[in-house]
């Protein structure tokens, strides 16, 4: 077999966070450097603040000032930081307890060296220097003694599998791999390992034809993020001859108001010198000349 | 089944495209309390939360039901996370259901959520991911050509998808927790642009904030309301995105998962046994397409009944009162609000949009590529 | 409530990465072996349920192509949780309670080596006080372990002793991804990662895929000799922020053992899914489980940790030695969640 294929993915988002009144208040007003808790039903005090505490039961929306400065309830030391860290040298965790609070908060401490970091030990807040209405406007907490968000970005692999390996592999030959279960007698494009209807692994693989048939079909005519393409364009469902499940490609190389359901299309290959594993290989499907496929004979496909 | 199921209270926001005025755990709470009022209960009679929302990207909060614990006063108490993709406010709904019928608990809190203006929607849907084709159809480009066979298929009117787009808008102004208030006419409809050919804009559904709750009890609870709804059947059904022969239009998965709620409650003629639908018409076509695989028109014959105005409030069978998901869609709980509104109905609680004597009513959801589907049936008799 | 049973449990060996494998090509295995070995197929299942998370692939709706490792045809009854497998088991056995149908098949799939796990389970964190710090899984595990060490609850060198005895017990296991005899002193010099948290004390990151076959009542009799009956089982939660919890105590698994009756009889054997060394300690003395009750025999977490999948296996390797014979009451456990937030419990009997 084939080794198989792997290839770096970055999975990337922002978000605007809503916070609400609570939250959003005591993230605002850290840009001013104020630190605040808010009081509980039963008259605790809770930093950071929450809209509903542990009971499920609403916080007051009473806040009290508080002084930056508070106690390590537990902690952890970080030598060697991680991509994401507040740091990137060596610092602790720690779960900090302000003063005149009944929770406590996580946070960093810049402590330097591991030794200065005990349960129990007093710490200040240290603000940063700049400032944007986020739980990072603390940049950390630091002994007491003589002494930002990013977005969500992970770096993942994928690995696309045995079967969809096989696939990508035949697009990079230019040609299109299907797989069959013999007992089923279907063939599936791409393969997918196993049979819906008879849920056997897809034990053969079979090369279909680059020709079908355009079964149906959308204009797309709205743009939208992260679109390649400058609509208006046509993306439709084509089986190709020998499968038995429809591939979606784009359609071109015809006016828009010639493409019909039952028209015949080949594939339009890009330079061999560019093939990869990729159906990009194929730039669209266009029209053959041939006549139209009869209704009757695509409809179960539909 | 071990206990009668009854739906006794039910509570939703006030849908927007953004509710940038609530965090997430203050959006859940909301439609919560409201459910709890609904049934004259307090946390504390909650025994077990069921929570459904759509992928975890869309909030970027991993399993948002570990976060939300305290806002939903779950600390000490089971709470469930469900995902079935579009489908998931339905099945949520029926997990929460099963867990009183199955005598596991007799109080449950089950709720739906989706918050989209936190994050933007279609590009989560469709991240670009190694090997796989790049994104060129976008959301809607799924479903248009579906949309395009059914047209062929049942050689339907054109107009079909834009009066259901007007229908449902028009109930929208009915209900004040809709997110579209929208005064359309046909030719406002007709003249919106085309998307994604057959789809126009005024065919397409809203991205919308909000969230839904209900309270489900067993049988010796339900007396705490003189109108509770009483779930008759439930089922959720599957079947693959692609295979040989599948019939994407009409599919087998939505056909069964009605015949399995029919079978439950013992309705032999939906036609004229139930008395109205809330179903995830998320384009306007959708309605004709769902009307038969669900057994209320022949197939081929659904069209007629939207062109003939037998699917508006006092129709021989009105779909989506609410105005539904073309006027509502925080995706995660767009199914949770279908069987909400049906249960609404047969508790008579549904205010403007009351279809009037409604007794039974079935809630529907789908997601996936047409694969996923829940329903269930609700009746104001036990 | 019904008498429901587990009849039969399957899993891949846990490894680093299964290379040749995406997300159908694990599933199909798995379930067609746990159903095989009652003389199931499909059709004969009543009820299919799944587990897995978006984020291990990074992938939104990731677990549809999971169904395409099934047989979906005729359309099935099936659901799916963002949650371990161990939920969808529960969600199953909630579903063969209503009584319309006696089977269901669980899966659940995990592939912790394409991402990077301890940074993506920071995104289970508070999103406006704790995510945007980068807290991974590693460092708020080590807060827990500390504040052990500071209670006097525990020493490194019990944690030291939990990973030995885990990963001698996987000696015997096929499936487990470390194993070995690991001496004591030797982990005690290896330097932190996160403190008081070494290497050792930390699970492997592994990719694996684990399916059992439930079935109630005489259908279960029928299918095995000596069904796994679930006599109790039963999940709590607890308030999310680390700050608001005693995170050396773990007052929900305490709560979910008492509601799944452990209390009504001596269990032999207990697997526990304590990814890190001190949860273990921390998971026996809640669920009050002493040194007379043999405590993963299969290696637990520390010793195969796919993700999404792990709670599933103790499950099915709780089960296991049930059907088996060796045990005749097991405790089965599942955690979700930054420090044990949530847990699931199971008793299961075999007569």
């Amino acid at each position: 077999m084939s080794e198989i294929l792997s290839a770096p993915y970055v999975l990337e988002y922002t978000y605007t966070r809503s916070t609400g009144p609570v939250v959003g208040r005591f993230l605002e007003n850290l840009r001013y450097e104020v630190l605040e808790g808010v009081k509980t039903a039963d008259g605790r005090v809770l930093c950071p603040p929450l809209e509903y505490d542990e009971e499920g039961e609403p916080t007051t929306g009473e806040f009290v000032p508080l002084r930056p400065s508070g106690t390590v309830k537990t902690w952890s030391w970080v030598p060697e930081p991680r991509k994401g860290h507040p740091f990137d040298r060596p610092f602790a965790w720690a779960l900090v307890q302000i003063d005149g609070t009944d929770n406590a908060m996580v946070h960093a401490v810049d402590a330097g060296k591991a030794k200065r970091m005990k349960t129990g030990m007093r710490v200040r807040l240290r603000w940063a220097d700049e400032k944007n209405g986020t739980i990072r406007d603390i940049a950390c907490f630091e002994p007491i003694s003589p002494y930002l968000p990013g977005p969500v970005h992970i770096e993942y692999e994928v690995k696309p599998g045995k079967h969809y390996t096989a696939y990508l592999r035949g697009l990079q030959e230019g040609k299109f791999i299907g797989g069959m279960d013999p007992e089923a007698g279907k063939v599936y494009v791409p393969p997918r390992g196993a049979d819906p209807t008879t849920g056997n692994p897809t034990t053969e693989y079979v090369e279909v034809a680059d020709v079908g048939v355009l079964t149906t079909f959308t204009i797309i005519r709205i743009p939208f993020e992260g679109q390649k393409l400058t609509p208006p364009y046509c993306f439709g469902a084509i089986v190709l001859d020998g499968a038995d499940t429809p591939i979606y490609h784009l359609v071109s190389g015809v006016p828009h108001d010639e493409i019909r359901m039952g028209m015949r299309v080949k594939a339009k290959w890009k330079p061999q010198e560019q093939w990869e594993t990729s159906l990009e290989n194929i730039l669209y499907f266009e029209p053959t000349g041939e006549p139209d496929a009869p209704f009757d004979s695509y409809k179960e496909h539909l | 089944m071990a206990e009668q199921c009854a739906v006794i209270g039910i509570g939703q926001t006030k849908h927007r495209e953004s509710r940038r005025d609530l965090s997430i755990p203050g959006l859940v709470r909301d439609a919560a309390i409201r459910a709890l009022r609904d049934a004259d209960m307090t946390w504390k009679d909650i025994d077990s939360i069921v929570l459904g929302t759509a992928p975890d990207m869309f909030e970027g909060v991993m399993m948002p039901e570990l976060w939300l614990s305290d806002a939903l006063g779950a600390a000490g108490k089971p709470i469930f996370r469900v995902h079935t993709a579009g489908s998931v406010g339905g099945s949520t709904a029926v997990v929460a259901s099963h867990l009183i019928q199955g005598g596991v608990h007799e109080k449950v809190l089950t709720l739906a959520f989706e918050k989209q203006s936190e994050a933007n929607a279609m590009w989560a849907l469709s991240p670009v991911v190694p090997f796989q084709p790049q994104l060129v159809a976008g959301a809607g480009g799924y479903f248009a050509p579906l949309i395009r066979s059914y047209i062929r298929r049942a050689d339907a009117h054109p107009d079909t998808g834009c009066m259901v787009a007007v229908k449902d808008r028009q109930n929208g102004l009915l209900n004040p927790n809709a997110h579209l208030h929208l005064n359309q006419t046909l030719e406002e409809v007709k003249a919106s642009p085309m998307l994604w050919d057959p789809i126009r804009y005024s065919e397409t559904c809203p991205s919308s904030d909000g969230a839904v709750a209900m309270v489900l009890v067993s049988e010796k609870h339900a007396d705490r309301v003189k109108n509770p709804a009483w779930v008759k059947g439930t089922s959720v059904r599957t079947e693959r995105t692609f295979f040989a022969g599948r019939d994407q239009v009409n599919p087998e998965a939505g056909k069964l998962c009605a015949k399995d709620v029919y079978d439950e409650a013992g309705i032999s003629n939906p036609l004229k046994e139930i008395d109205c639908a809330e179903v995830y018409v998320p384009f306007s076509w959708f309605e004709p397409m769902w009307l038969e695989n669900l057994g209320f028109a022949d197939e081929g014959e659904g069209w007629k009944m939207t062109m003939e105005g037998e699917t508006k409030i006092g129709g021989e069978m009105p779909l989506n009162m609410s105005g539904g998901v073309m006027c509502t869609n925080p995706i995660g709980a767009s199914g949770m609000l279908r069987f909400a509104e049906a249960a609404r109905q047969v508790r008579g609680t549904a205010e403007q949009h009351q279809v009037d004597g409604a007794k039974v009513a079935l809630g529907h959801a789908y997601g996936g590529g047409s694969q996923f589907f829940a329903t269930w049936i609700v009746s104001s008799e036990r | 409530m019904r008498d429901v049973a587990i009849v039969s449990f399957s899993q891949l060996p846990s490894v680093k990465a299964i290379e040749a494998a995406d997300e159908p090509e694990l599933v199909q295995p798995v379930t067609s072996d746990a159903m095989k070995q009652v003389g199931l197929t499909q059709d004969d299942i009543g009820f299919t349920c799944s587990g897995s998370t978006d984020y291990l692939p990074g992938r939104p709706f990731s677990f549809v192509a999971a169904v395409d490792g099934l047989k979906a045809w005729p359309p099935i009854r099936e659901s799916h949780v963002e949650m371990d497998g161990a939920f969808a088991l529960y969600e199953a056995w909630v579903r063969l309670m209503h009584g319309d149908i006696d089977t269901a098949l669980v899966f659940s799939f995990g592939k912790s080596s394409l991402g990077p796990v301890p940074d993506i389970l920071n995104l289970q964190n508070d999103p406006y006080y704790v995510q945007p710090l980068g807290l991974d899984s590693i460092s708020a595990a080590a807060l827990q372990a500390q504040a052990m060490i500071d209670g006097r609850k525990a020493t490194e060198r019990d944690f030291a002793e939990v990973v030995a005895r885990n990963r001698k017990n996987a000696i015997d296991n096929p499936n487990a991804h470390i194993k070995g005899d690991f001496s004591v002193d030797a982990m005690l010099e290896e330097p932190y990662i996160s403190s008081p948290l070494r290497k050792s004390f930390c699970p492997p990151l592994s990719d694996s895929a684990a399916a059992v076959v439930l079935a109630a009542g005489d259908t279960a009799k029928k299918l095995v000799k000596r069904p796994a009956w679930i006599r109790g089982i039963d999940h709590r939660t607890e308030p999310h922020a680390l700050g608001q919890r005693d995170l050396t105590t773990s007052p929900s698994s305490k709560l979910a053992a008492e509601k799944a009756g452990i209390a009504k009889g001596e269990v032999d054997i207990a697997e526990l899914h304590a990814p890190f060394a001190h949860q273990e300690i921390i998971l026996r003395e809640a669920m009050g489980l002493g040194d007379g009750v043999n405590v993963n025999p299969s290696g637990g977490a520390l010793a195969a940790n796919s993700l999404m999948t792990a709670g599933l296996i103790r499950f099915g390797e709780a089960a296991s030695r049930v059907l088996s014979g060796d045990a005749n009451r097991a405790l089965a456990h599942t955690t979700n969640g930054v420090c044990l937030q949530h847990n699931l419990v199971a008793i299961l009997e075999g007569e």
